[in-house]
């Protein structure tokens, strides 16, 4: 090893004073483009031209076929001001409950208790049964969740087992219930994902840590508080971050249960866009909400990405 | 240690608990599925007289062969060519750079958090003046497209990982780039390849929206998207959708549980890089 990195620095060639570059060298300062070109081409293609060209249709109105018109800032103004675009957006944000704020804390909860997961059957059941939602087809999933939530379904025959049949109900037509049903739904999901990864993340906190907290007399509550929180703070953002994406992005598991209704109970803004381009042929109006929808998961995920990036 | 007793079997309880519940719709499902086909049976009661042949039914009537067939040639179309795009650029990020990386780095970034939403009118616009419209390519290009931040960032972050030493050493004895990437860095990146293609196969295997949008014949989807025009077509016959979602969950469930350490450690640490 020694002999070659001489080599290397009597070569000259990673000496940053040497004076002129030789051809050679330049070219091999390239190099690294050739190997980048190829992923960029199916990217730009499929992702930032159709970036730029969702910007360009929101400025227009169009139904996809005939002349479009130029209306300017329109869409966006719609997008934001009306109430029948806003609602959308609102349950986005309020999907995070579900998806994020519910599986993190109960992770959180287990992981604390657990202290990592036990060898043995149990954690080994526990990783493939949890990990089933995260590998099957969202859809399937909802469809099976769609039938658990009908008026035949598993939930109000437990409801009827437990003497609470008048609360029985068809859970995803009810006005008042459909967003919790769908947002649980979520939960559901996210759940065995954030617990293995609070779980296998509370392994790797220094174990002197907690006999610090004990000698110095800590309860369950302040050791969870001193050590285990911030210990988790990676893991945590983790799942924060990948459960909001999803939640903010929903489409799958709300176009398969309700496909926003009753009414627009459970509409969110995937569906919103797809709808809009594919049924009410509102394209310039998808493009809007589709740009405002990328806008508000960038806003809300690069900040949580920095707070669990400053924890290393 | 006792006072850890009571803790260490509530969360053990909460496990169990955690589990029943990621169980109960499959129970549902499948105790559904084997009732008297255009019978509503009540929520998870087990049929007096199961009727297996629901599935068989169901296998025929979701037309399953040829979707998974469909589906297969997605894939095949997708990952190899993903992961050999992805492996190139990564070392190209990684360890070789050249001017404008960082440039091209962040715009990688910036394609992380793009939901497919946003892409997906444009898209179909796209594709049909292309002419490919309801064909495979419209699901097997835009796909390879959108995976290429996660795998390039992917690949990138492993190669960081890997010792300096490893380059420079081979690059003195006179191999250019290709050879060191032959060489060297590639048969180094076998896990990390290995873990990403679990990734992009479940990902493209379960793709809903934009096989739905952009394909109109359920037989050239994804068994996903196929699903959801079974859903339509079937969504009278409790029986036979019940049976038919299982049959279509199936195949993801049979790989990840052959190959359940590899499935967990990808999903752990797709999360994590993610």
């Amino acid at each position: 090893m020694t002999l070659l990195s001489d080599r290397t620095a009597l070569s000259g060639r990673r000496d940053p004073a040497s004076p002129r570059p030789g051809p050679r060298l330049r070219a091999r300062r390239w190099a690294g483009l050739l190997f980048v070109l190829p992923a960029l081409v199916p990217y730009t293609v499929f992702v930032l031209r159709p970036l730029v060209v969702s910007a360009q249709y929101s400025l227009y109105d169009w139904n996809g076929i005939g002349a479009a018109r130029f209306v300017g800032v329109d869409n966006y103004r719609r997008v934001l001001t009306s109430s029948e675009q806003l609602t959308p957006i609102l349950h986005a944000f309020e999907l995070i409950l579900f998806f994020t704020v519910i599986p993190v804390c109960l992770g959180l909860v287990t992981a604390a208790l657990l202290h990592g997961l036990p060898n043995g059957p149990l954690a080994t059941t526990a990783r493939v049964v949890l990990f089933i939602p995260q590998v099957i087809p969202l859809v399937a999933a909802a469809l099976a969740w769609s039938w658990v939530y009908s008026s035949d379904g598993v939930l109000n025959q437990f409801l009827r087992t437990i003497g609470l049949g008048s609360w029985s109900r068809a859970w995803l037509g009810d006005f008042t219930w459909a967003f919790t049903a769908v947002g649980l739904v979520g939960s559901w999901v996210s759940l065995g994902l954030c617990t293995l990864l609070l779980i296998t993340g509370i392994n790797k906190i220094d174990p002197t840590l907690y006999d610090a907290a004990r000698i110095d007399g800590a309860g369950p509550v302040q050791e969870f508080m001193a050590v285990t929180l911030p210990g988790l703070r990676r893991e945590i953002g983790v799942c924060v971050t990948v459960t909001v994406i999803a939640a903010l992005a929903s489409f799958d598991i709300v176009y398969v249960t309700t496909q926003g209704g009753p009414g627009t109970q459970t509409l969110v803004p995937g569906l919103q866009i797809f709808q809009l381009a594919f049924t009410q042929r509102e394209v310039g109006l998808a493009s809007a909400t589709a740009i405002v929808l990328m806008v508000l998961v960038l806003l809300v995920v690069t900040p949580l990405q920095r707070i669990s990036r400053g924890a290393e | 240690m006792n006072h850890r007793v009571p803790q260490l079997i509530a969360g053990r309880v909460m496990l169990v608990l955690f589990m029943a519940a990621t169980a109960i719709p499959f129970l549902s499902l499948f105790t559904t599925a084997l009732a008297p086909q255009n019978t509503t049976p009540h929520g998870i009661s087990w049929p007096s007289h199961p009727h297996w042949h629901n599935f068989v039914d169901a296998f025929h009537a979701a037309d399953l062969m040829p979707l998974l067939g469909s589906s297969l040639l997605i894939v095949l179309g997708v990952v190899p060519v993903a992961l050999a795009l992805a492996a190139a650029a990564g070392y190209g990020l990684a360890v070789l750079g050249f001017p404008g990386a960082r440039i091209v780095f962040g715009l990688l970034l910036v394609g992380l958090t793009v939901p497919t939403e946003s892409l997906i009118t444009p898209l179909y616009y796209q594709l049909e003046s292309m002419g490919l419209l309801n064909t495979r390519w419209a699901l097997v290009l835009p796909l390879m497209g959108l995976f290429m931040p996660f795998s390039v960032v992917w690949m990138r972050t492993f190669y960081l990982s890997l010792p300096k030493e490893l380059t420079e050493a081979a690059s003195v004895d006179g191999a250019g780039p290709w050879t060191v990437f032959r060489r060297v860095h590639l048969p180094l990146a076998r896990p990390a390849l290995s873990s990403l293609a679990i990734l992009l196969f479940l990902w493209t295997w379960n793709q809903f929206l934009l096989a739905i949008a952009l394909i109109d014949d359920p037989a050239k989807r994804t068994v996903a998207g196929a699903l959801g025009a079974f859903q339509g077509h079937y969504g009278t016959n409790v029986v036979l959708l019940s049976a038919g979602s299982l049959l279509i969950m199936l195949p993801a469930v049979l790989v990840f549980v052959i190959f359940q350490r590899h499935f967990v450690t990808a999903l752990l640490q797709g999360a994590v890089k993610g």
